[in-house]
């Protein structure tokens, strides 16, 4: 926020015209003010403002009237509901009893948690960072509880964990693809800029129209498939009424279209590694996967976490394509955090809708920052020490 | 241990070969090459194929997909441009007047807009091809949100790696309880949310000003740009609701003006961000020697500054440009008939007693990428410039 005019004006004046300064003077005097204020501004009223007036919809019920919309605050009702009512089986998914896997799978990540928070206590963490780290490994626990409750344990998944999944399976298949291209081209392959082009198209494409091809293409009875499917005897399946297929075609439109942004900034991130280093190690004899391990990859690693970060965030807001291809189904297989908030304002349902927008809003800041400081950072230090 | 460890590999080549003739390096045999391309091949059959099959469709008739998948066209099918005309065929209002029609409802609904808080004015009902509206409804949207995002985004880029800043940490604490107290006001005591945030708003900036003295934590430019910039987190969805009863308060729903302000502000944290990147590895000779000439800073910004950077700006722009032509989230919550965008029409499509239209469909999704793919391909090399920075220098 701009303060003043305290370093650029010596003489401070009062805000007014002087005599004898024209508009213009008057408009220069106070640049600093005016070159930021605007986006100061925009950000406050349209960004922070809205969201702190979305926790009175989060906490109230909303009834529409003649006179407009009519409050009734309910405190934390609406994210109960998320948690234990009706709603609960959208949000967190079914779970009755836990099978063995599940509390095996429980236990290990819980200790594996206190043994990290431990080490954190004995390296002499500062409070800011034992709070921080208190804040995710809680996070971390209770997502590690819903998952064994629910898929471990063979029962229905809610959105919740359907937006991490396409967060975390989505951006690794898709890390894990667009680094090998890169590293593919980023080799002394013959045509590779050829390749660059048109690996790059999909990015620019509306994630509605990619929705919409890989509808019509996952067609079992009309699309270009359909042979196929018949040979492999699924000529009267229906991708589109299994859950974990219905999951993965999302996975696969998102991969087309975001796997050229992590091709193209990881191939830049390949040709920005020092020749002669690479040169030096093939002169030793390394093969080169050793390369990749040894020389390569530690120096891609801090472009490769920041591009990591960009894509999570990305990730977290998907909407467009589980709406397109599947609509949030079979049931609510595919739907994600913003998807379930969308579809409970359609039913005018504003309270939760809102108290959906601030679970996914907490879940996207709690991962995002964890893996920012967890990773990211501490990837960019260990590159510059 | 120092270094890395490489296993001794066996070298089956002669003492001589190996004394006198330096390894392959820069080079890659045959063998090599062709493993590489065929990887290569068959990604690009994956990227292509999905765009191959939409722009086939586009000239497939109800007979051709429905009995089964064909490929080529003028061998396995004869293309047609059904699809196409389909478009403009059911729609009573599409004839040559569209254009002029397109004008006056833009001018009329920016007009009913300004003076809406005043007097009431009804705003005209699109009496015009849809397909027509919905993109040009993109085109002014786009472009607009673009050229004020840039705008906003560039100035303040601009200063954030030019000027020092000093907020006050108390501002941030003041904005917080005010912003709540104008929430309040206008829920429990029935003011009009438009007067209590504004008021709220002047205040702010009034007391932003002395509000610092008292309390001596500030924070610097690299923190307001990280706050501008963690915007970027914040789920659209989250804002939307507030931002649609804002909107409709003022009878501002369902027009140009409402999205492009919205999407300036989705938008501003890349452009920021990437602006700043340019602005801060500018050389500060130029600019300090103006500043001696008595070149006002407005001046320093759009005479020298700005053509300096104009590839990155550039760059930024398209980018912004791209984001916004896809945008549907709050497309989907703001518009509803006169200013519904390119993707809202398109997934409205959706809903037909007979299902999808799929030749009729891919028509209109080829209308629609159709500009940003010949952007991407003409101006790829910009494009990717702006995607990288995002990354590389972050």
């Amino acid at each position: 926020m701009p303060d003043g005019t305290a370093t650029s004006q010596p003489g401070i004046s009062p805000a007014g015209l002087f005599r004898g300064e024209s508009w213009g003077e008057w408009l220069d005097r106070h640049s600093r003010t005016f070159f930021i204020a605007p986006a100061v501004t925009l950000v406050l009223l349209f960004a922070i403002f809205p969201t702190f007036y979305t926790i009175v919809f989060a906490i109230s019920h909303v009834r529409f009237s003649a006179t407009g919309l009519k409050f009734r605050t309910v405190w934390f009702e609406n994210f109960a509901a998320q948690f234990t009512g009706n709603q609960q089986v959208h949000f967190l998914g079914r779970f009755t009893s836990m099978s063995i896997a599940g509390w095996v799978f429980t236990l290990v990540i819980a200790g594996a948690l206190l043994w990290w928070l431990y080490r954190a206590v004995v390296g002499g963490t500062s409070w800011v960072g034992l709070a921080g780290r208190l804040i995710s490994a809680a996070m971390a626990m209770f997502i590690a509880l819903l998952f064994a409750a629910t898929l471990l344990s063979g029962n229905q998944w809610g959105t919740l964990l359907n937006t991490l999944f396409y967060v975390v399976v989505g951006c690794s298949i898709q890390f894990v693809i667009g680094l090998m291209l890169a590293f593919l081209c980023s080799q002394p392959v013959i045509g590779k800029n050829f390749f660059r082009v048109l690996f790059f198209i999909p990015l620019m494409i509306t994630p509605l129209g990619v929705g919409y091809a890989f509808k019509m293409i996952l067609d079992v009875t009309k699309g270009p498939f359909q042979p196929f499917w018949q040979l492999i005897g699924l000529g009267n399946w229906a991708w589109s009424t299994d859950a974990w297929a219905a999951r993965w075609f999302v996975i696969l439109g998102d991969s087309w279209q975001w796997i050229p942004f992590i091709f193209i900034v990881l191939l830049a991130a390949l040709e920005n590694v020092p020749k002669d280093h690479v040169e030096a190690a093939q002169v030793d004899g390394a093969s080169s996967f050793q390369i990749f391990r040894e020389i390569t990859w530690p120096q891609i690693l801090p472009v490769a976490a920041t591009v990591m970060l960009i894509r999570m965030i990305e990730a977290f807001k998907i909407v467009d394509l589980p709406n397109i291809m599947t609509a949030g189904g079979p049931g609510i297989a595919t739907e994600s955090m913003t998807l379930h908030s969308l579809f409970l304002w359609r039913a005018n349902n504003m309270g939760d809708s809102a108290a959906v927008a601030y679970l996914l809003l907490i879940l996207t800041v709690v991962v995002c920052s964890s893996f920012f400081n967890f990773v990211v950072l501490k990837r960019i230090r260990g590159a510059r020490a | 241990m120092s270094g890395p460890s490489y296993k001794i590999s066996r070298d089956h080549r002669s003492l001589r070969q190996r004394l006198f003739e330096p390894p392959a390096v820069g080079k890659m045999s045959l063998m090599a090459n062709l493993v590489a391309w065929a990887i290569l091949l068959f990604w690009s059959l994956f990227v292509l194929f999905p765009i191959y099959w939409v722009v086939i469709t586009a000239f497939k008739d109800a007979a051709t997909v429905n009995n089964g998948p064909f490929f080529i066209p003028f061998i396995d099918f004869q293309p047609t441009l059904k699809g196409w005309t389909a478009q403009f065929a059911t729609d009573p209002y599409c004839d040559a007047w569209s254009i002029g029609r397109q004008l006056v409802l833009l001018v009329n609904n920016l007009f009913a807009f300004i003076v809406s808080p005043i007097v009431t004015i009804d705003r005209m009902e699109p009496q015009i091809c849809k397909v027509y509206l919905a993109y040009t409804n993109s085109f002014v949207i786009s472009f607009g949100a673009t050229a004020l995002c840039i705008a906003v985004g560039s100035m303040a880029a601009y200063a954030l790696a030019r000027i020092s800043y000093k907020p006050k940490f108390a501002n941030i604490v003041a904005f917080v309880l005010l912003s709540l107290a104008a929430i309040v006001a206008s829920n429990y005591f029935d003011v009009h949310w438009a007067i209590s945030g504004s008021v709220a708003l002047a205040l702010f900036f009034l007391l932003a000003r002395s509000l610092g003295r008292r309390f001596k934590t500030t924070l610097g430019n690299n923190d307001i740009l990280f706050w501008i910039v963690s915007q970027r987190i914040l789920p659209p969805i989250v804002v939307i609701i507030p931002v649609y009863m804002m909107f409709q308060s003022v009878r501002m729903i369902d027009t140009h003006l409402a999205l492009i302000i919205v999407y300036a502000v989705a938008n501003l944290p890349i452009v920021v961000w990437l602006m700043h990147d340019f602005f801060v590895n500018l050389p500060i000779e130029l600019e300090e020697s103006a500043q001696l000439d008595g070149s006002s800073r407005f001046e320093i910004f759009w005479d020298i500054v700005l053509p300096l950077t104009r590839p990155g700006l550039a760059a930024t722009t398209l980018l912004t440009l791209i984001l916004n032509w896809n945008e549907y989230l709050f497309a989907i919550f703001l518009t509803t008939a006169r200013a519904q965008t390119m993707p809202i029409m398109v997934a409205a499509k959706n809903t037909g007693e007979r299902g999808i239209l799929w030749w009729e469909m891919c028509a209109i999704i080829m209308i629609m990428i159709l500009p940003v793919i010949i952007m991407a391909i003409v101006l790829q090399r910009y494009i990717a410039k702006g995607v990288l920075l995002g990354a590389v220098k972050g």
